[in-house]
């Protein structure tokens, strides 16, 4: 709310801000948090692709993912509100608002249980926005309960071991009708912010559920959700590189048939290059198989799990004028003298 | 031209003569629902309210599609009285499986018109019986089969209309406009009523003293029902975002801003200023209007008790965090789901305390169809002003049935969009400002929206605890001085709500206290009191939090009762609260039986307690 003088940076974005004005508040999480990183690497793609700060509206649940929408872009309006309660609260203010560049931060506790409804309906109306799910298996900001993407036989301090099926985000997101769908390693910054910037590219609702070891309630080597694991296992889908909007035409020479370029809707570019899984992310059928053989093969495969640019957005299904709802003067909000006067006679 | 069956019992005159009564007595039609007798119902309304007779509808009908019992009273009334009454005069007998009980229920000297292959179950020889050839009729009128039953009750649109001496060209006038002008629908209808007439004028001898006369009470004036009223006063109010679920009796609300907002509020182009989102349930409706209105859109919804309840959450949250949302109540009988489709006035301390912990809510209270519109817009304005969410407490009775109405008033402030900085105003102030800074000492502070084009726009919006700069703060001092505030802010509400509408009687010893769609039936006991000769005054609250001046009209009066429609009388804890030091002279009527309350049921009440407290 009060501008800070700043420190003379030679670096600048194309808008003339410095990395610094990305950042947001110190981090109050435990040290070497996976959302701390995630954080990071949000200030690192907002800059990168010289989003204006004061265009982008930042919402979540509870949570300690929740809370971490003070640690970055504090320039940005912010709504931290009711747990699970996220979507609608972005949908509200996203469709009043369709110059704000939305993005929502939750958490697995918010998302996949107490805020499943809400989510997948957000999906369902492709809600555009990015919506990041810092995803741990456990209730950290009540020390540690199970969620419901915790791994079977996951253990609990006090509540005994899982025996529930892992709730599957990402394909609980293809089943609804998401248009983009990202799995993503908090312990892999590279990808994330490549993925985070095209997820900000993209219209709709963009996913992307990243696994962020929680240090301190489960990140022992036997869980999906550290950094260990997730050092060990992650099975990058492609070799992925972002094209912004004003790229450069980068010349380099492929093997034949071995890149896919995906355009997105702002223009600019997400490359794929192959890797040994030869994984076509536009095939639906393909990506709900590839997440049913993970739950049963352990894998954990990153990147571009699917997309779908094709889905009409809630605002453009509204079909709303173009100012704004919200920067429409009063005029334009209360019909005529006239109109009453002819509804009246239609009573009389 | 049928012939009447030799069979059918006649007319039965059992009662002398007697004086006309002339355009004062109620009608209740007895019927099933989902057999279209709301269309007859509402034909014979509107054609008595064009004959100028001051008249008001009823709907009693079930929670459900088709096949249980409905009922539909009309009060016609020279006075321009609008309660419902405790029994009718007359009686429209359809439903076989209620007759018995339809026909005790009648007042003493009615006449029940009754289907004449219905065997009655019960004669009362002060009742006068007209049989009408329902079947007969609906076979003459060449209506295909599944439109039978709605024509059939054209049959005793057309009785009624000769035994009460309604004008046949206002039944087709009101037909047409019923039809919106559907010509083969019209023609169809009047076709069958005007049989009915017809047969009725031959083969009926009229033995009983009810007639409709022309008068000219109803100029100028239309039957409307209150949930279409509300929105259209939220549509002149601005309303920019709408998210809803349906829950009886609120969903005509949304229904009629679906039907009015893209013809009012849409571009040459086509393109709309506005958005409606049926959400997947009330959690995420309040989720959403809370939303729109943080980013700064006027936003509402319309529900009912159960959907109240699942609000509470994000109510607190509007309540601290300070968002402005509006939400109609249009309350029906709790308990739990109670009963959906009967009235009361059951969620005034929920609705005003909602949500854990400290905190209460701005409430409108309208009590007529102009207060609706009226209301829809103030709701929307004293939402942004104050930063809060506001409840708009309406109800089955007032939201679902037809009252008349004087033209609604173009409105003539402008749309209040409360305290929001722009751009050019941080810019004005360099950028210094603090979210939740008392800078005005009313308690409310300025505020930004998301997309404001400067970079110290910005703050951070929470539902934890905060200090002035939207910070978290667990500090006891800057807690305490948030929650102060806050009350600061309630107070400065107080004054700025729709006041008390209030008639003082010189030397009146009982005051009356009511509000919403008790205002007939607490004016009509008056008249009856007065009679009798008790003299009352009359305060009829419109809004939470309750004003300052309210402790001068209970302190001017012996006795203050309070009535309303709910057990617990919790208006009258209210007022208690508010005025401790008279709170044992404050006096509580309460009941609630899924019915508007009647004159008659206030006006003996006050007695039997003004009699005990005399004692």
């Amino acid at each position: 709310m009060t501008t800070t003088a700043k420190p003379a940076s030679a670096v600048v974005n194309r808008i003339g801000l410095s990395r610094a004005d990305y950042n947001g508040a110190s981090s109050t999480l435990c040290n070497g948090c996976g959302h701390n990183s995630i954080a990071n690497v949000i200030v690192g793609a907002a800059y990168d692709l010289s989003l204006d700060p004061t265009r982008i509206a930042k919402f979540s649940g509870i949570g300690c993912s929740s809370k971490s929408l003070a640690y970055f872009l504090g320039r940005s309006h912010s709504i931290n509100g009711l747990h699970g309660r996220m979507p609608s609260l972005a949908t509200g203010a996203s469709i009043v608002n369709k110059e704000l560049v939305a993005i929502g931060v939750s958490g697995d506790g918010d998302t996949g249980s107490i805020g499943f409804g809400q989510f997948k309906h957000l999906l369902r109306r492709n809600v555009d926005m990015v919506y990041i799910i810092e995803n741990n298996g456990v209730y950290g900001l009540t020390k540690g309960q199970l969620s419901s993407t915790a791994d079977l036989g996951q253990r609990s301090k006090h509540g005994g071991s899982n025996e529930m099926p892992p709730t599957d985000l990402c394909l609980e997101a293809i089943i609804s009708g998401c248009g983009f769908v990202a799995r993503s390693f908090a312990g892999d910054p590279r990808q994330l912010q490549t993925l985070l910037k095209a997820a900000f590219s993209h219209r709709g609702t963009a996913l992307v559920n990243i696994i962020s070891p929680c240090v301190t309630f489960n990140n022992g080597e036997a869980s999906s959700k550290s950094y260990a694991w997730g050092r060990e296992h992650q099975l990058p889908l492609h070799e992925i590189s972002f094209l912004p909007l004003e790229h450069d035409e980068i010349q380099v020479d492929y093997e034949p048939g071995t890149v896919r370029e995906v355009a997105l809707h702002d223009g600019s570019i997400l490359r794929l290059k192959k890797t040994d899984l030869e994984y076509d992310p536009t095939d639906r059928m393909a990506a709900i198989t590839l997440l049913e053989e993970e739950r049963a093969g352990q894998l954990f495969t990153t990147g571009l799990l699917y997309l779908d640019g094709g889905r009409q957005t809630l605002v453009e299904h509204e079909k709303l004028v173009d100012l704004p709802l919200v920067r429409l003067p009063n005029e334009k909000l209360r019909p005529s003298q006239e109109a009453l006067d002819k509804i009246n006679a239609e009573y009389l | 031209m049928i012939e009447a069956d030799s069979t059918a019992q006649p007319a039965t005159k059992t009662v002398a003569p007697r004086a006309p009564v002339l355009n004062d007595f109620s009608i209740t039609t007895a019927t099933v629902n989902g057999s279209g007798c709301q269309t007859a119902n509402n034909t014979l309304l509107r054609a008595i309210h064009k004959m100028g007779v001051p008249v008001c509808g009823k709907n009693i009908f079930p929670s459900n599609i088709q096949g249980l019992p409905t009922w539909f009273t009309m009060r016609v009334s020279k006075e321009g009285y609008l309660a419902r009454r405790d029994q009718s005069e007359i009686l429209v007998a359809l439903n076989r499986a209620t007759i018995l009980e339809d026909i005790r229920q009648l007042a003493a000297g009615g006449i029940c018109l009754y289907p004449v292959d219905v065997q009655l179950p019960l004669s009362r020889d002060d009742v006068t019986f007209y049989p009408m050839p329902v079947d007969e009729l609906v076979k003459l009128s060449g209506a295909e089969n599944r439109l039978k039953p709605y024509v059939a009750n054209m049959v005793y649109v057309g009785t009624l209309a000769y035994l009460l001496n309604i004008d046949l060209a206002e039944i087709e006038a009101a037909l047409s406009h019923g039809f919106s002008g559907k010509q083969k629908a019209i023609e169809l209808n009047y076709a069958t009523a005007k049989a009915a007439y017809d047969w009725a004028e031959l083969h009926l001898t009229k033995a009983d003293p009810f007639r409709v006369e022309r008068m000219s009470k109803t100029q100028g004036t239309f039957l409307i029902d209150g949930n279409s009223a509300a929105a259209l006063g939220s549509i002149f109010g601005g309303v920019q975002f709408v998210s809803w679920y349906p829950i009886t009796p609120s969903t005509s609300i949304v229904d009629a801003l679906s039907e009015y907002l893209p013809k009012l509020r849409r571009e040459a182009d086509g393109k709309a200023t506005y958005s409606i989102v049926q959400a997947e349930d009330e959690l995420a409706v309040i989720g959403m209007v809370v939303g729109a209105g943080w980013a700064g859109a006027r936003a509402m919804t319309a529900t009912s008790g159960p959907g109240l309840s699942l609000m509470a959450e994000f109510a607190g949250y509007s309540y601290f965090a300070e968002i402005p949302a509006v939400v109609w109540d249009v309350q029906r009988m709790g308990p739990c789901t109670g009963l959906p489709t009967r009235v009361a006035q059951d969620d005034i301390l929920t609705a005003y305390t909602l949500g854990h912990g400290d905190g209460r809510h701005v409430c409108l209270i309208p009590a007529s169809i102009s207060e609706c519109f009226e209301f829809g817009g103030a709701a929307l304005d004293l939402a942004e002003r104050l930063q809060t969410l506001v409840i708009v407490l309406s109800d089955l009775d007032l939201g679902m049935n037809l009252w008349p109405t004087k033209p609604f008033e173009f409105p003539t402030t402008p749309l209040d969009r409360g305290k929001v900085l722009s751009a050019e105003d941080l810019a004005r102030l360099q950028g210094q400002w603090k979210r939740y800074a008392d800078v005005d000492g009313d308690g409310v502070c300025y505020r930004t929206l998301p997309g404001t084009d400067h970079p110290a726009a910005a703050y951070f919006t929470r539902g934890t605890g905060h200090n002035e700069e939207a910070q978290y703060s667990e500090r006891p001092e800057e807690w305490s001085a948030n929650l102060d505030r806050l009350a600061r802010k309630h107070d400065y509400a107080r004054t700025i709500v729709p006041g008390p509408v209030v008639d003082s009687v010189e030397g009146a010893q009982v005051g009356l206290i009511s509000y919403g769609t008790n205002d007939p039936a607490v004016q009509e006991a008056r008249d009856l009191l007065k009679a009798m000769g008790v003299s009352t005054s009359y305060l009829r609250l419109r809004a939470l939090p309750l004003e300052r001046k309210l402790p001068e009209f209970i302190k001017t009066h012996q006795r203050v009762y309070v009535v309303e429609n709910n057990l617990d009388g919790q208006m009258h804890a209210l007022i208690q609260l508010h005025d401790p030091a008279e709170a044992g002279r404050i006096l509580s009527i309460a009941k609630c039986d899924g019915l508007p309350l009647t004159a008659c049921w206030v006006s003996e009440s006050v007695l039997t307690r003004e009699a005990k407290e005399r004692a």
